[in-house]
C-alpha cells in the first residue's frame, strides 16, 4: 500500500470516529504500587502487568470507542501513609475516576477508606487479607482472597492423597500468618480432616526442633503449615533433617507460593502443595499468549502471580469503563460489580461483596526439583 | 521423643551459649553493655556468605573470615564510638545509648545495603547431612555448633586464665588505672577484647546461618534477647555462667515446646531472667563482676 493511500485511509477513520466521538483525549487511571525500597518486587511485577495490558488495550482500540487509557503511577514504597497521600493526590489533584492498587493488604486499610468517602472506585489487586472489601461499597479486589484457595488446596490434598490425620503449624505472631491458619482450621473440621497437634512458632524464629520432634512422633499423613516464605523454609529443612520422611509432605498457604521456598529449601521443599490463583505453566492459549507477550516486553523476564492479577484486572476495568459509557466514578463503580471476563486467571466475576466470585481459576501446585508445577 | 528433644534443646543451648560468651566477654571486662553486639552476628555471616560466593572458599575456610571481619569491625566500631566516653568517664547509660543509637544505625544501614530478604549459603557449601543413633538424629552443622562453643569456650577460658594476655585483660577489668601504673597498655587491651569478642560473635552468626541456612541484617536482633536472658542467667561477664546459662536456656524452651505448649516458649527466657534478678541477682555462681573475667 503506498503511503499516499496510507494517509488517505489514516484521515478517512479519523474523521469517521470524530464523528462518533469527539473527545480523543486520554482516560487517565491512578496506579498505587511499592515501586521503591525492599517490597518493589511485588509493585514492580504488577506496573509490568498493567503496563502490558496498557499496551494491549490502547493497541486494539483503547476504551469508549477510541480514547486510550493512561495510567498515573504513584509509588507507596510500602508505607500505608503514603499510600493513603497517593490516594488523596490522585482523586484531588489528578481527578482520576478509579484507583488501581496499593500492593498491600496493610496499605489498602489505609488508602480504601479515603477512596472510599470520597466515592472512587479502588480495585485491589494483591490484596488478600480478610476485611479488605469490608471497607465500603468503592472498595473492590480481584485478588482471590486465602480463604478461597486454602480450601481448594486441602480439598485436593484430600481427593488426592487421602490425607486423613495432619499436623498443623503456624506463625502465632503475624496478622497474615494467622489468618490463614484460622481459614486451614475452620476448612480441616469441614472436611472430617483430624488435627493430630496444633504447634506455634514465632516470626522471626530460626529454631523448630522441639515442635518438629513432637510431630514426628505422632506420625501425621501431612503437616499443614502457615508461615511466611522464610519460616516455612527453616522448617521444612528442619524437618527432613530430623528425619521426618518424605512422605509427609506440607501443604501450605499463599505464604508457601513462593519461588523462595524451592530456592533455600531445595529438595527439602519437595512435595509441598500450595494454591495459587494464577500460574505461569496453566495451558490454556491465553496465559500462554500472555506469558509471551510478558518475556518479549521484559527481556526474558518470567511474570508472576501478581503480574497475572494485574493483566487482567485493568481488561476488568477497560470493560467496566466501556459498560459505563463515561469516565465517571459513580458509574464505573456501578459496572464494574456486573462485568464478566475471562482472562488468563480463568473465569472472572465479582461477588456482590466486590470479591471474586469464583474459584474455579484456582490451581493445586506441588513442589518438584525445587520447582513448582501443576499438580497432575 | 525425649532423647532427640534434649538434643535438640542441648544444640539451641550450644547457639544460645555461643552468642553470649562474646557478648559476656564484651561486657566483663568493659563494663559495658554494647548492643551493638548483635550486629556482628550478621555481620559474620554476611561475610562468610560472602566469601563463599564471592571467593569460592570451602565453609570451613569462610568461618574464620567471618569471624575475622566481625572481630575487626567490632574493633573500629567500639573505638568510634566508645573512646570519648571513656576518656570522660561517663556514666554507664551513656554508653548504652551511644550503642543502641548505634546499633538501629547499622540495622537500617545493612538493611539498605544489602537488603531485607533471607539469603541463604550456595547448595554446595551447605551439604547438611545427618547422623543417627537409633531414633535420634544430629546435624552436621548441630555438631559444629557444639563443637565450636567448647572449642572457643575452652580457648576463650585458656586465654583468659592462662596467658600473660589474660592476665593483662583482667588486670585491666578490675582496675584500668591501676593497671596502665603498672605499664599495661589499656587500650589495647580493650581492643583485643572488642576483637575476639566480634569475632566470637561473628563465628557464631556464619554457624547458625548455616545451620538454618538463612542470613538476613536482623538476625542478630532476636539473638540479642536471649543473649540478655542468658548473661544475666550466667551472671554478668561470667563466661561459664554463660555456657551453663545458655544451655539451660536451650533445653528449658524446647523442653517447654515438647511437653507444654509451643506458644509457651517465648515466655521461659524472660521468666528465667526475671527470676534471676529476683533469686541470684549476681547470677549462676554468684560472683562479683570484676572477678568473673
Amino acid at each position: 500500500m503506498s503511503r499516499r493511500v496510507l494517509l488517505a485511509a489514516a484521515l478517512l477513520g479519523s474523521s469517521l470516529a470524530g464523528a462518533q466521538a469527539q473527545d480523543k483525549s486520554p482516560v487517565k487511571l491512578g496506579a498505587i504500587e511499592i515501586l521503591t525500597g525492599p517490597n518493589s518486587r511485588y509493585g514492580v511485577a504488577i506496573q509490568r502487568g498493567f503496563d502490558l495490558a496498557l499496551t494491549d488495550i490502547n493497541k486494539a482500540g483503547g476504551v469508549l470507542g477510541g480514547r486510550p487509557l493512561a495510567l498515573v503511577y504513584e509509588d507507596s514504597a510500602g508505607a500505608k501513609e503514603q499510600a493513603l497521600n497517593a490516594a488523596r493526590k490522585l482523586i484531588g489533584r489528578d481527578k482520576v475516576p478509579l484507583i488501581l492498587g496499593p500492593t498491600l493488604s496493610n496499605e489498602m486499610f489505609a488508602a480504601g477508606p479515603v477512596a472510599n468517602e470520597r466515592k472512587v472506585p479502588i480495585v485491589g489487586t494483591s490484596t488478600t487479607a480478610n476485611g479488605i472489601t469490608a471497607i465500603g461499597p468503592y472498595v473492590f479486589r480481584t485478588s482471590l482472597p486465602e480463604s478461597d484457595v486454602i480450601p481448594v488446596t486441602l480439598k485436593t490434598a484430600q481427593a488426592k492423597f487421602g490425607i486423613k490425620r495432619v499436623a498443623v503449624m503456624y506463625g502465632n505472631d503475624d496478622a497474615f500468618t494467622k489468618s490463614a491458619y484460622d481459614v486451614m482450621k475452620a476448612s480441616l473440621e469441614k472436611l472430617g480432616i483430624e488435627t493430630l497437634t496444633t504447634e506455634t512458632f514465632g516470626s522471626k524464629d530460626s529454631d523448630f526442633s522441639a515442635q518438629l520432634t513432637k510431630i514426628k512422633a505422632l506420625n501425621p499423613d501431612a503437616i499443614v503449615l502457615s508461615a511466611l516464605v522464610e519460616a516455612a523454609s527453616g522448617i521444612e529443612l528442619q524437618a527432613r533433617q530430623l528425619g521426618i520422611p518424605e512422605k509427609v509432605f506440607f501443604i501450605g498457604g499463599n505464604g508457601l507460593n513462593s519461588p523462595k521456598l524451592g530456592d533455600i529449601a531445595g529438595k527439602a521443599a519437595d512435595g509441598t502443595l500450595v494454591g495459587s490463583p494464577w500460574f505461569i505453566g496453566k495451558p490454556d492459549a491465553a496465559n500462554q499468549a500472555f506469558v509471551n507477550a510478558f518475556k518479549a516486553k521484559y527481556g526474558g523476564d518470567l511474570p508472576d502471580q501478581f503480574a497475572a492479577q494485574a493483566y487482567d484486572t485493568l481488561f476488568i476495568v477497560a470493560k467496566a469503563i466501556d459498560a459505563a459509557g463515561a469516565p465517571e466514578p459513580e458509574k464505573i463503580k456501578d459496572a464494574l460489580i456486573k462485568v464478566k471476563y475471562t482472562g488468563v486467571m480463568g473465569p472472572f466475576s465479582f461477588s456482590d461483596s466486590r470479591d471474586p466470585a469464583d474459584t474455579s481459576g484456582v490451581v493445586v501446585l506441588v513442589m518438584k526439583d525445587g520447582k513448582f508445577q501443576l499438580l497432575q | 521423643m525425649l532423647e532427640q528433644q534434649l538434643v535438640n534443646g542441648v544444640v539451641l543451648g550450644a547457639t544460645y551459649a555461643l552468642f553470649a560468651i562474646g557478648f559476656t566477654l564484651m561486657f566483663g571486662v568493659m563494663g559495658v553493655i554494647n548492643l551493638t553486639y548483635g550486629v556482628y552476628f550478621a555481620l559474620g555471616a554476611f561475610a562468610a556468605l560472602w566469601s563463599t560466593q564471592g571467593l569460592d572458599l570451602p565453609i570451613w575456610a569462610a568461618l574464620p573470615v567471618g569471624a575475622l571481619i566481625a572481630g575487626l569491625i567490632a574493633v573500629v566500631l567500639d573505638t568510634l564510638l566508645l573512646t570519648r566516653l571513656r576518656k570522660a568517664k561517663a556514666p554507664e547509660l551513656s554508653s548504652l545509648m551511644v550503642t543502641l543509637g548505634a546499633t538501629l544505625f547499622l540495622y537500617a544501614g545493612m538493611a539498605a545495603a544489602l537488603g531485607t530478604e533471607i539469603r541463604r549459603f550456595p547448595a554446595a557449601v551447605f551439604s547438611g547431612g545427618a547422623y543417627s543413633l537409633g531414633d535420634v538424629r544430629v546435624g552436621t552443622t548441630q555438631l559444629l555448633i557444639l563443637g565450636a562453643a567448647i572449642v572457643l569456650m575452652l580457648a576463650l577460658l585458656a586465654l583468659v586464665r592462662g596467658s600473660r594476655i589474660g592476665l593483662a585483660i583482667r588486670a585491666v577489668a578490675e582496675n584500668p588505672d591501676a593497671a596502665s601504673l603498672m605499664g599495661i597498655n589499656g587500650a589495647l587491651m580493650l581492643r583485643v577484647v572488642s576483637f575476639l569478642s566480634g569475632a566470637i560473635g561473628g563465628a557464631a552468626g556464619v554457624l547458625v546461618g548455616l545451620n538454618f541456612n538463612a542470613i538476613q541484617p536482623f538476625m542478630g536482633e532476636h539473638m540479642m534477647l536471649r543473649g540478655f536472658a542468658v548473661i544475666i542467667v550466667g551472671g554478668l561477664g561470667d563466661l561459664r555462667g554463660a555456657l551453663l546459662a545458655g544451655l539451660i536456656l536451650g533445653l528449658a524452651e524446647v523442653l517447654t515446646a515438647a511437653y507444654l505448649s509451643s506458644t509457651l516458649k517465648d515466655m521461659i527466657a524472660f521468666a528465667l531472667l526475671v527470676a534471676t534478678l529476683w533469686f541470684r541477682p549476681l547470677g549462676l555462681f554468684g560472683r562479683a563482676a570484676a572477678k568473673r573475667a
